[in-house]
């Protein structure tokens, strides 16, 4: 094992991807001379020239129906998005064409792209620049969409990715990019993109998350533990299709539920996962099902306000006491 | 390598059956350590260890009934090499009527839509579910705190049930053991009464006072300054507070009050509270409390029963006037309290309007006489008239 940090992991990823298979190529605003918006692929132009590593212009909708078009082609594009506030300039190229189009294509299609994107808040970066869109796009039959909480998956995930022979959207959180974490020496680095994973085991809730809110859910487990309080943490990791199975034999066991969303909470990945736990899960709950989402408004700039408008270790210990009634 | 037996926890055991290790081989004890939950007459008792050491052989097996004074385990004291000694092991007579695994068969209720409709109170559908499997009625249980019924308190109504056990803590068999020990005692100890109607005024005027101005959680009972009082007036008659074992009797260097507590469904159990002697109100009554949750809960541990010095029977507030209790052997007295009321009194002359109780003593006139357990009464109306001093 070694110590690495998340944008490392991303980075040995692309470079893997790109040595790997001569169909690759990475393209994105500021992804050659500049090195990506965050250092994901400093020195990958130098390596692997511009044919591979293509700046593009300020256009989302008309790089992302290249790579679309490319990956039509027989090519296995990496596109990235600086930021999922970007996204939506692309979410006519990403929901019209590429998760249509083996659909409408009677099957004769494949749109083998991988969009990899940065979300979430955290950075002081304003509005624009850090929301929690993923629940729209894990609302979009035909997409697999994923979010690399730990760096070893940041690390496999990529290639994962690109085996696919459908679109997979990457959101990164743009607080996990200095994190370090471990990973596998050599080989063995692929991870599966079927399965949540339990990073915490426990007994009394299980919290449910994702993406830049795991640590701060294992930050939240931890301090309950020093109360006497032991919660299963469950990392989703898959955001479409959602892994049901792991998250309700859980929540049979621990009898309660809390999610932990940066999303807005109406119309939220959490308000799905608080569904489908109603579904199938009813008969087991001794609590009703608690969500921590961010306020429903445009993340701030200021940090005590950045801070306060988005789910944080402490309101997620709240949040399972109150589950549990205490 | 101590041997550890099975205790006798009251004159009329004379056997249980263990329902479970509490410890391992290999765990290290310590003194007062739980060692393993055993079922009796009066419920399962957790048994508590009196030496340290370390557990080395467990003899005894989960289901088994063992007689008392069986050795049920050996332990190895602190400064013992495993392999020094060994015991043989002994095979128990195993009863026929070994308890069954601890489990209790499951079944389930279905709830009819009448039922449903009855039980409004909120239940969790965990906690709905799992009283269907309990066999337990939604509507017998209490809510928590916050009016809702959760898997907690399901769970807490199951603890408390006294059906419950899985040897079954039979009530039958609970009326038996009371019927030994009291036909033993009625046999064997030469009692003698004598019993006192006193002034508690100032004990209820003090109480009222004192509980206005604490918090509900911190209020005490009655009972709580009258176990202060009759402990502090054992101290000056300690013919009343030990044991008589074998034609001699073994006066106690504490007080450990047996408190008589009603369980429910029936029957009756005495567990005791040790160095009561030693026991502020507020440490008293937490025992107490602690005490009466546990004999609910069916949750008692040995040395509550076997280490009694003296019982306190108490009878309640809404029952009779007086009672006449037998001794509890092998103790050698016990306390008997009626119930508070108003009377007419005489004092300085004048008939005034006083709350007055009853309380008697039976004791073991091998050991003591009524003289004795007169100059006890005199010295515990004394205690209450002053109820701030305790």
């Amino acid at each position: 094992m070694r110590n690495i940090t998340y944008r490392d992991a991303v980075r040995e990823a692309l470079i893997e991807a790109l040595e790997r298979d001569p169909r690759v190529f990475l393209m994105g605003e500021d992804v050659g001379r500049y090195g990506g918006a965050y250092a994901c692929s400093k020195g990958l132009l130098e390596k692997f020239g511009e044919e591979r590593i293509r700046d593009t212009p300020l256009s989302e909708s008309g790089f992302v129906g290249a790579g679309i078009g490319a990956a039509l082609g027989g090519m296995r594009p990496i596109v990235e998005i600086m930021t999922i506030n970007f996204s939506l300039l692309a979410l006519d190229q990403i929901v019209n064409n590429a998760a249509t189009l083996r659909h409408m294509s009677g099957g004769q299609l494949s749109v083998p792209i991988v969009i990899r994107m940065a979300t979430g808040a955290g950075r002081q970066l304003a509005a624009q620049h850090s929301h929690s869109f993923e629940c729209w796009y894990a609302h979009v039959p035909g997409l697999r969409v994923v979010a690399p909480a730990t760096v070893a998956d940041a690390r496999g995930m990529l290639a994962t990715a690109l085996r696919e022979p459908d679109p997979v959207i990457i959101f990164e959180h743009a607080t996990l990019y200095n994190d370090e974490g471990q990973v596998a020496a050599e080989g063995a680095l692929a991870v599966d993109l079927d399965k949540a994973a339990t990073r915490r085991s426990g007994r009394d809730a299980t919290v449910v998350t994702y993406g830049g809110s795991l640590k701060k859910a294992l930050a939240a487990a931890e301090t309950l533990a020093a109360e006497g309080i032991s919660c299963e943490v469950i990392d989703l990791r898959i955001l479409r299709p959602l892994d049901d199975a792991a998250v309700m034999a859980s929540v049979r066991r621990t009898h309660r539920a809390v999610i932990v969303d940066e999303g807005w909470r109406s119309g939220s990945l959490a308000a799905e996962i608080s569904a489908r736990i109603m579904e199938q899960a009813f008969y087991d709950l001794d609590a009703p099902v608690a969500r921590v989402c961010s306020a429903e408004v445009p993340i701030p700039y200021p940090r005590h306000l950045e801070i306060a408008a988005t789910p944080q270790p402490e309101t997620i210990v709240a949040a399972v006491k109150g589950v549990l009634r205490r | 390598m101590i041997e550890f037996r099975m205790p006798s926890l009251g004159a009329d055991m004379d056997a249980g059956t263990l329902v479970e290790w509490m410890k391992k081989p290999g765990d290290p004890v310590q003194r007062g350590d739980i060692i393993a939950v055993v079922e009796t007459q009066k419920g399962a008792i957790e048994i508590e260890v009196f030496d340290d050491g370390v557990l080395a052989e467990t003899l005894a097996k989960p289901g088994e009934k063992v007689p008392v004074g069986h050795i049920m385990a050996t332990i190895r004291g602190k400064d013992e090499r495993p392999g020094e000694v060994s015991i043989e092991p002994k095979a128990f007579a195993k009863s026929a009527e070994a308890a069954p695994a601890a489990t209790m068969p499951k079944q389930t209720i279905p709830l009819s839509t009448a039922e449903i409709s009855a039980v409004r109170a909120a239940i969790t559908p965990a906690a709905r579910r799992r009283a269907a499997e309990l066999g337990i009625d939604p509507a017998t249980i209490m809510p928590g705190k916050d009016g809702i019924i959760g898997l907690d308190q399901v769970d807490a109504t199951k603890r408390a049930a006294p059906a419950r056990a899985p040897a079954g803590i039979s009530f039958d068999e609970m009326r038996k053991a009371i019927a030994a020990a009291m036909a033993k005692s009625h046999r064997e100890i030469p009692h003698y009464y004598v019993s006192s109607t006193i002034d508690v005024s100032p004990l209820i005027a003090w109480l009222e006072v004192e509980n206005a101005r604490r918090p509900v959680t911190a209020r005490l009972l009655y009972a709580v300054p009258l176990i202060r009082a009759l402990a502090l007036a054992l101290a000056k008659t300690p013919e009343l507070n030990g044991h008589y074992v074998d034609g001699c009797f073994l006066p106690a260097q504490n007080v450990n009050m047996g408190i008589a507590i009603a369980m429910r469904g029936g029957g009756l159990i005495a567990p005791a509270i040790g160095g009561v002697e030693a026991l502020n109100l507020d440490l008293l009554m937490d025992k107490l409390r602690d005490l009466v949750g546990r004999v609910r809960g069916g949750r008692l541990r040995s040395s509550e029963l076997s280490e009694g010095t003296i019982t306190f029977s108490n009878l309640g507030e809404e029952t009779a006037d007086e009672v006449f209790p037998l001794i509890y052997p092998p103790q050698v007295a016990i306390i008997g309290c009626g119930k508070i009321s108003e009377r007419p009194w005489v004092t300085d002359g004048k008939v005034v309007v006083r709350r007055t109780m009853t309380i008697s003593v039976a004791g073991d006139h091998r050991v003591s006489d009524g003289r004795r357990a007169a100059q006890f009464l005199s010295r515990f109306e004394q205690l209450l008239r002053r109820p701030e001093m305790l």
